[in-house]
């Protein structure tokens, strides 16, 4: 109890760990090997509002993949060695609803981090966040409606749902640190502004699971890790 | 000399450690006061069978039952007086236990004395460490419900359709909307919407009979299922207006709402604005 409001006191006290201790990045490629899943067509034409948004079909996104085998929306972070951070950032994530799809897929923040969710449909949605660990909620918004205002305030992966709409599936990745990336369509990640110090770095994607690499940054450097799953035929 | 104080230690340790709990686990409804030591024997007789000794709503009954006994470790409660996510009052769950649940194997165990009720709400908050790191949500303020009438009946339709609760329930309410045939609770079990239309004047909803009770329901939403919250989208009037006109889907009930639009000749004006649109003209 004592320690932890000394070291709170003592973390407050330092403005940026990276700004005193120099910055060292780690960055790298995620990618796959094998087959993944072929991914299912979404039938949209109960709602008309959203399925007139998409030109081109729209599939399941459990596991989105680029050229070269890279691998999308892998939650890279530090789970161990990063510097303590008592607040969280004061900008706020977004999450959208548009033609009836999440934006981004997998969202990631910190834990007390604001998370803001947008309607930007012509219908209505419920955002339900399947938490185990946090609370589970479940929230209608119209359209027209202001964004919901919210945070999560433990470390989880949170499967999120809309019932009316039960093709929509997404993810909120609340982490205790906000030294995350989440790959793109390229796979590359960068966990960019670290001091020197011995890291497990975590890279996480929702069919298949967790993978973890240890990395020491000595100062001012680039460090490459990469990840390779093996994709689940089904 | 060295060994005996370690065990003292470990002994007060473990006393501690086991007393704490218990102290810890108490429920107060009025001047009634659960302890959580004589719920564990209630339980014991009248719980465990669905509930399970875990707690954890896999009791020996549970496989045949639709839906499923509450899983009380995950302390996500569908009848609440507080806003969604958080945790319910100790009246709630008193009241719950009481009242049974409406279509469910759930009975309304009005058989036991109140202190056997307040007992059992003791206990069941020993199986989620929720109960210990986080308090009650403050229950919703619902104002007092203005008169039955067709204006309020009629706007009370609007909503319905701009809220989109037919999508699930259905535009007569019958549980029959376009979503209804996809619903999954929170474990993954399929869940119905509430049929309205089913039932006379015993009709009940889950969480309740009265108009309170209704206005409760959608503003608080029913965690752990498919229905979310509407406390940040409709204002506390208009929450009326929409319980006023929820009460005409229930055609074979007696009631003020059903007799004030009998009244004024049995149909409800619809704008033409707020029909559900097929491909959504702007």
């Amino acid at each position: 109890m004592r320690t932890k409001q000394l070291f709170m006191v003592a973390s407050a006290l330092m403005v940026s760990p990276a700004l005193l201790f120099g910055a060292g990045t780690i960055s790298g490629k995620v990618t796959y090997t094998g087959t993944p899943a072929k991914q299912k067509t979404i039938d949209m034409s109960k709602e008309p509002t959203c399925a007139k948004q998409h030109t081109t079909p729209i599939t399941t996104e459990t596991v989105v993949t680029g050229a070269n085998n890279a691998l999308e929306n892998v939650v890279v972070y530090i789970s161990a060695g990063a510097p303590d951070e008592s607040s969280a950032p004061t900008q706020a994530v977004t999450f959208t609803q548009k033609g009836c799809q999440y934006l981004p897929h997998v969202l990631a923040m910190k834990t007390g981090q604001e998370l803001k969710v947008v309607n930007d449909d012509q219908t209505s949605h419920n955002i339900h966040p399947l938490a185990k660990v946090n609370r589970e909620w479940n929230k209608s918004q119209p359209p027209g409606t202001p964004p919901l205002s919210e945070k999560f305030d433990k470390e989880e992966f949170i499967s999120v749902k809309c019932n009316v709409h039960p093709w929509m599936h997404g993810y909120f990745a609340v982490l205790k640190t906000s030294h995350y990336s989440v790959s793109g369509d390229n796979g590359a990640f960068s966990l960019p502004n670290l001091p020197a110090g011995k890291y497990t770095i975590t890279a996480w994607q929702e069919d298949y699971g967790t993978q973890t690499q240890d990395v020491t940054i000595t100062g001012n450097e680039t460090k490459t890790v990469d990840f390779t799953f093996k994709a689940k035929p089904y | 000399m060295n060994a005996l104080s370690k065990r003292l230690f470990l002994n007060t340790l473990i006393a501690v450690t086991v007393a704490l709990p218990s102290l810890a686990q108490e429920a107060h409804v009025g001047d009634l006061t659960g302890h959580a030591a004589s719920g564990k024997k209630l339980y014991r007789r009248f719980c465990v069978g669905c509930h399970g000794p875990l707690g954890d709503g896999n009791g020996e009954n549970a496989p045949w039952i639709d839906p499923k006994p509450r899983d009380f470790t995950a302390a996500t409660f569908k009848c609440r007086s507080t806003p969604t996510g958080t945790l319910p009052t100790d009246q709630d769950l008193y009241n719950s236990v009481g009242r049974g649940f409406y279509n469910s194997n759930m009975p309304h165990w009005d058989a036991l004395t109140d202190q056997m009720r307040i007992d059992l709400v003791a206990y069941i908050k020993t199986f989620s460490p929720r109960w210990k790191s986080e308090k009650a949500g403050d229950p919703i303020n619902i104002p007092a419900e203005p008169a039955v009438t067709m204006q309020s009946i009629t706007h009370g339709a609007e909503l319905f359709q701009k809220m989109e609760c037919w999508k699930c329930h259905g535009q007569q309410g019958r549980g029959d909307g376009p979503s209804a045939a996809t619903l999954t609770d929170s474990k993954d079990q399929p869940i119905r919407p509430y049929n309205f239309a089913a039932g006379g004047d015993d009709s009940r909803f889950k969480c309740g009979v009265t108009n309170q009770d209704v206005y409760r329901i959608f503003m608080t939403g029913v965690d752990g299922t498919p229905m979310p919250s509407f406390a940040d989208v409709i204002q506390p009037n208009d929450a009326w207006d929409l319980v006023h006109f929820l009460r005409t889907l229930q055609t074979n009930r007696h009631s003020k709402e059903n007799d004030v639009l009998k009244a004024a000749g049995g149909k409800i004006p619809v704008k033409a604005a707020d029909a559900p649109s097929g491909s959504g003209g702007q």
